[in-house]
């Protein structure tokens, strides 16, 4: 569909591009982006929670940027790139990211996971530099009834240091031909409460081996 | 919850969906980012028969200067596009508006929400609205025929979830026309990113000499239909003087006073007032840091 | 695939370590198989017509238009389900006298009477959920309204209204208990006596996959296949049964994957079985996903209590006796199995907790309101009396101006086992010993200095504790106690290994994010010493599983495990007999380990995988007397009180005026959970419970107009704490091992949501000291503590 034209009713014949493969399906209007993926194309790792663009449960990647397919038409998709969590692994080989969230218990019912999944690789691609904050605050476009958010977060910012370890060594050991990704000027958005870095013993003394917390060794 | 029926139409250009929007007439809709729309659609609480979708529209994206510092913005131009926009084009005096988008939801909704969005749906606790009335903001309609028709913020919020655009009428553009290097806006809300109970923002003027007051601009959002201007508050920043906590305070308890805020299932009258002191006291502070 | 973190046997024993959870690759890779993903040819989509009036009785119901309507395929009412015997009430019921309880009978599709808004009334199924949502709009239904109760005093006033005619009073529930002699002198003569009246918010448990199920008859199995996100797969199968008229083999449940629980799916839904009816009718596969409006609107609530509770003590603070009246608003209707009587019973028979309370009364009561009812949340009325315990003792230190930590220790039990007042036994625990590590850890990092310096300044922080025990592992004693209909208890584990070596073990609970998966996968594999990705669970199948009581009141990993455990040692035994035929040495000398039979005299061994071949392939050489193959089912079951788990929340916050937001600046866990399987998985559920607990304490709430329409429809009014309302939170560990398990572990599942509101509403009751004003009721508002700190003199 190209022009002001007026399809019947019923159906129209759209076209998506997911996870780099071509698709024609043949959908009502009203159908969201969510359900076309997980009806029509049979791609179920997304997964819906309100409808109404809360929980991110739906968060799919739409030209590299996190959005929510709750909110969205599938027709309001076509031209543009969608990427879901099934275009993480490569075959059985899961991402870093994934890992990451495996390696931090980041997730329990694994419901709302795909979601933060893609939000995260959203983010991350186009913030690699973001720190713990930020990526708490992005976190905070999600809801997660299982976890309280801490392993989340934490997955993500070991993903995302991991990720920077690797180019720096990658940039150490390859000379100047390779350059980091371009960031545009994103600003280092802040917190809306007012906590007072005075009030209290800094947090980050405790960040580090999370207080006596023993995961791995009683 | 899923949509009710509706017929979909891509529109190729704005002329082209303005006519639909005559030709359909009541009931259609446009759509462009969907992040309030498909929510009340989903709901079922709005039902409209035809959406035009003018999300694909090329030209309408743009932030841009003008030759006398004014700010251009696409009424496509994506929160979060303004959000990351580079310096060069939106600059320390228009820092008041990138430190706001981050207060418009959660960045998967900026990245599909529109600024002529947010300013056509006219919640009155929006951060364009707010900003727009505060900055004295130009809002760009093109209708069918008649090209285009220029409306003063002012003028533009007319009431609860109303503007003064006609039916047929799409909002293209929105100028800021003049720098803003010394204003904030504020919020709170219960969680980050809800919508706000209340916000606030201002905007300061120095005399020269860069010590003294010489004017304010002050404005309010969730206390009233509409986002609006305090002229009791500004009158205390007009009077001049050392801005400072206790000018800033005097303003905020002023804006306070000058208005009646709704009690609602957020907050009572009186807990609206408490917020407004606030939220002005701190975009005060915020604004004078700059 | 490679996420997995398993490590070779010989790095020692599965039990204790963070092994990587099986579960986490599918489910990371968008291959979990959630309900809503099931589809089967032919399927169809369900979803309810719903009273739009709290009460009254439906005058008309007319479903013309909906089957008019395109892509409707049908439209039933409970008229309609009704031919053939059908759709008999789910009622809960426990043996108690009328006198004490009131059975109620939740129809599966209202009849004439409406009880809550949003109670189905009808199904409607269609090709798509679009157009069965369509269909919903085309149904005319006209009410006669009466008067909806929408409170505990409209319930309980003289002369109101009946939500249902054989429960007077509006009272589904009223038991006294315990009445220690002499109680009414203990408080008349007591030094210090304290009050607290509370009110808690009615909550939704939210798990973020909402319910659903898909209905389909098997023709080759003859049977109702339900396949659904539920906690009780048996108790659903018992009840399709009996509502549909059909023999329970008839009924198959299978559960897919679960996006979450937390008490909401561990009760019979009427909507999975108004869907397996119009399966049946129609011959053809139907699906419901409820949608997140009537999850919120018009599914099982929970929390909704009022505590009036006094409290003795002496004068050096110790507590001398505790007078309590419960009363919960437990909705229109009982839940199945657990009744009306859950909230209540469990208030009553643990309040005293962790403290040595000399005397006891306590007046439980349930009442019955136009609402939607209430089912299990997490916790169970704990997370409310724990509160009302910590303020109760907080309020006695005020008065007799002690250190509330210290008013707790002189009161805490340090003796065991204990048996208390309500005639609860305690097993060991470290009650005691999580207060002093919970101070100290506040106290080290500075923040009674900072409290103090904040205050200098003009800023509001406050520090809060709470000390509690959750019982876990409920056995069918102590269900028996509760006088239910069906006695949980048990659980029943089968293992089974093929000629691989490989490992397959049954359980009847039933995971929903609890990683039972792994976790009972380690218990296994460290009783056989195999590897544990040799070792696979199933659970959630009634066709599988012998039977099953599901996954609820923290029983998993104490019941299950231990059959499991159990079982597994059972089939250790066969192996070591038929290996020792193998080298010919008795039995006694050999042991398990490393995927073998092992003699430790002389190193020689038997791997499992021979051991399997001559079970099953070359039968004819196993010893005699004993049968081929290699499985073993063992059951587990507790026949005291329980075992108790323990914590110390400690909390700070900060109070700012200028909002009244409560922001946590620091949240401490001393927790103890007997042994922990896996420790990672022990401070997941542990944080997971904590956020819930947060969210019950300042930002979640139902409320009602006085029609009795549910406030909150979205999640702008339900508001579900982010990442950023969460603070971090630091667990530390001790360890009292359960001396009954198998194991050595107790649940730990609940103990987050029990802890967390006591301690954050102390907090704020910390902060406010200077203002004099107390809060007792939750959620805490911004706007209730902007109102509190105004009134600084």
């Amino acid at each position: 569909m190209t022009d002001t034209t007026h399809q019947p009713r019923q159906q129209q014949l759209i076209s998506l591009q997911v996870n780099g493969e071509h698709h024609e399906l043949l959908t009502e209007p009203r159908r969201t982006l969510v359900d076309a993926l997980r009806h029509d194309l049979r791609l179920t790792g997304t997964h819906v929670g309100c409808e109404h663009g809360i929980c991110g449960a739906c968060t799919v990647l739409l030209d590299g940027q996190p959005v929510r397919a709750c909110l969205m038409f599938a027709a309001q998709a076509e031209g543009s790139e969608i990427r879901t969590v099934e275009s993480l692994a490569d075959g059985r080989q899961l991402s870093d990211l994934q890992q990451a969230f495996s390696e931090h218990h980041g997730l329990q019912c694994g419901f709302c996971t795909p979601g933060f999944l893609m939000l995260a690789e959203g983010f991350l691609a186009e913030r690699p530099e973001a720190s713990k904050e930020e990526i708490r605050e992005v976190v905070a476009s999600n809801l997660c009834r299982c976890t309280g958010y801490q392993t989340i977060v934490e997955a993500i910012d070991d993903c995302a240091t991991r990720r920077r370890a690797a180019l720096r060594s990658q940039l150490e050991g390859n000379g100047p031909e390779h350059t980091g990704p371009e960031h545009t000027g994103h600003q280092d958005a802040g917190h809306q409460n007012e906590s007072n870095s005075e009030t209290g013993p800094p947090r980050a003394a405790c960040e580090e081996d999370r207080c006596g917390s023993t995961t791995r060794s009683r | 919850m899923k949509p009710a029926a509706f017929t979909y139409h891509r529109a190729r250009d704005v002329e082209g969906a303005a006519r639909l929007l005559a030709e359909l007439g009541d009931e259609a809709k446009v759509i462009a980012g969907g992040q309030s729309l498909v929510a009340m659609m989903n709901f079922r609480l709005a039902r409209p028969q035809h959406l035009v979708d003018i999300g694909g529209l090329t030209g309408l994206g743009g932030v841009r200067t003008d030759a006398d510092g004014g700010l251009h913005i696409g009424a496509l131009a994506t929160h979060h596009a303004v959000e990351t926009a580079p310096r060069e084009i939106l600059g320390p005096g228009f820092a008041v508006i990138r430190d706001a988008m981050r207060w418009i939801g959660h960045l998967p909704i900026r990245t599909r929400g529109t600024v002529g969005g947010s300013l056509a749906h006219a919640d009155s606790t929006a951060e364009w609205c707010l900003l727009a009335v505060l900055l004295d903001a130009e809002l760009v309609a093109r209708g069918p025929y008649d090209g285009e028709r220029r409306i003063a913020a002012a003028d533009f919020f007319q009431g609860y979830y109303t503007t003064a655009l006609e039916p047929e009428e799409i909002l293209v553009e929105v100028v800021f026309p003049r720098p803003a290097p010394r204003a904030a806006l504020t919020e709170f809300a219960e969680r980050r990113g809800d919508f706000a109970t209340v916000a606030a923002a201002v905007d300061l003027e120095l005399a020269p000499g860069g010590t003294q007051l010489s004017a304010g601009r002050v404005a309010l959002g969730g206390v009233s239909a509409l986002p609006v201007r305090v002229p009791e508050a500004e009158e205390v920043l007009a009077r001049g003087g050392q801005p400072g906590p206790e000018l800033f305070a005097e303003c905020a308890a002023t804006a306070a006073e000058s208005v009646d805020p709704p009690s609602d299932g957020n907050g009572s009258t009186h807990y609206r007032r408490v917020l407004i002191r606030t939220l002005v006291e701190r975009a005060c502070e915020e604004a004078m840091a700059r | 695939m490679t996420a997995q973190h398993s490590r070779t046997p010989a790095d020692g024993p599965w039990i204790g370590a963070s092994v990587g959870r099986r579960e986490d690759p599918r489910l990371l890779s968008g291959n979990g198989r959630f309900t809503d993903d099931l589809e089967l040819p032919g399927m169809l989509h369900a979803q309810f017509v719903r009273s739009t009036v709290a009460h009254g009785t439906v005058t008309s119901l007319d479903l013309t238009a909906v089957r008019q309507v395109p892509g409707v395929v049908a439209a039933f009412s409970a008229e309609d389900l009704a031919g053939g015997g059908g759709l008999a009430d789910i009622t809960a019921r426990l043996g108690r006298p009328l006198t004490e309880f009131v059975p109620t009978g939740m129809p599966v599709l209202a009849r004439d009477r409406v009880r809550y808004a949003g109670e189905p009334l009808a199904v409607v199924v269609a090709r798509d959920a679009y157009a069965a949502e369509d269909g919903l709009e085309a149904a005319r239904v006209t009410y006669e309204t009466l008067p909806a109760i929408t409170s505990e005093e409209q319930a309980l006033a003289p002369g109101a209204p009946l939500v249902h005619d054989e429960a007077s009073a509006n009272t589904l529930l009223d038991v006294s208990m315990f009445a220690t002699e002499g109680i009414d002198e203990t408080f008349d003569e007591a030094p210090c006596v304290v009050r607290v009246e509370t009110r808690t918010g009615r909550q939704n448990a939210l798990p973020l996959e909402t319910r659903g199920v898909v209905a389909s008859w098997d023709h080759r199995e003859d049977q109702l296949l339900l396949q659904t996100s539920t906690q009780v797969p048996h108790q659903v199968r018992t009840t399709a049964a009996r509502c549909l008229g059909l023999d329970e083999r008839a009924v198959r449940v299978v559960v897919p994957d679960m996006g979450g629980g937390f008490g909401q799916k561990c009760v019979v839904g009427r909507e999975e079985i108004a869907v397996g009816a119009a399966a049946l009718r129609l011959g053809r596969p139907v699906k419901w996903i409820e949608d997140r409006k009537d999850a919120l609107s018009a599914s099982f609530l929970a929390r909704e209590q009022h505590y009036d509770v006094r409290a003795a003590f002496d004068s050096d603070g110790r507590i001398l006796g505790l007078d309590a009246s419960v009363v919960c608003d437990m909705g229109a209707y009982s839940c199945y199995p657990f009744t009306a009587g859950i909230e209540p019973l469990m208030a009553s028979a643990e309040m005293p907790g962790v403290y040595k309370v000399p005397a006891y009364r306590v007046r439980a009561r349930a009442v019955t309101t136009n609402k939607a009812p209430t089912a299990p949340y997490r916790g169970v009325s704990r997370p409310q009396y724990v509160m009302v315990m910590e303020r109760l003792f907080e309020r006695a230190a005020r008065e007799l101006d002690l250190e509330p930590t210290e008013i707790r220790r002189r009161n805490l039990i340090t003796q065991f086992p204990y048996t208390g007042v309500n005639n609860v036994t305690y097993d060991p625990g470290s009650y005691l010993e999580s207060l002093n590590l919970c101070e100290s850890v506040l106290r080290e990092e500075g923040w009674y200095a900072a409290k103090e310096a904040a205050s200098a300044r003009g800023r509001h922080l406050g520090i809060g504790y709470s000390c509690f025990s959750e019982r876990t592992g409920y056995g069918s004693a102590a269900f028996a106690q509760r006088k239910m209909e069906v006695v949980p208890g048990f659980d029943i584990s089968e293992v089974r290994m093929d000629t691989s070596g490989a490992l397959v073990v049954t359980t009847g609970t039933m995971s929903h994010g609890q990683s039972h998966e792994t976790t009972m996968a380690q218990i296994a594999a460290d009783e056989l010493g195999l590897d544990i990705a040799k070792v696979r669970i199933h659970q959630g199948d009634t066709d599988r599983i012998t039977y099953g009581w599901g996954t609820f009141a923290s029983r998993s990993i104490a019941i299950g495990g231990s059959a499991i455990r159990l079982a597994a040692g059972k089939l250790g035994e066969k192996l070591k007999v038929i290996a020792a035929s193998v080298l010919e040495v008795p039995a006694e000398e050999l042991e398990l380990g490393q995927g073998a039979v092992r003699r430790p005299a002389d190193g020689s061994s038997v791997p499992y995988e021979e051991l399997a071949d001559i079970a099953y392939l070359k039968s004819h050489l196993l010893p005699k007397d004993v049968e081929p193959g290699l499985t073993a089912t063992a059951t587990f079951d507790v026949f005291n009180d329980g075992t108790f788990s323990n914590a110390t929340h400690g909390v700070v916050v900060e109070l700012h005026q200028g909002t009244g937001q409560v922001e946590i600046l620091r949240y401490v866990c001393v927790e103890d959970c007997g042994v922990a399987i896996n420790p990672q998985v022990v401070e997941g559920q542990t944080r997971g419970g904590i956020a819930q607990g947060i969210a019950g304490a300042l930002f979640e709430q139902v409320t009602y107009d006085e029609h009795g329409a549910p406030s909150a429809v979205s999640f702008m009014d339900y508001k579900v704490p982010t990442a950023l309302e969460i603070p971090e939170i630091s667990i530390h560990h001790l360890e009292t091992p359960c001396a009954f398990t198998e194991t050595g572990a107790k649940g730990v599942g609940e103990g987050g949501t029990i802890g967390a509101p006591g301690a954050v509403l102390n907090a704020v009751n910390d902060a406010l000291l200077p203002t004099g004003v107390e809060l007792d009721d939750t959620p805490i508002t911004p706007e209730t503590v902007v109102s509190a700190l105004e009134q600084t003199p």
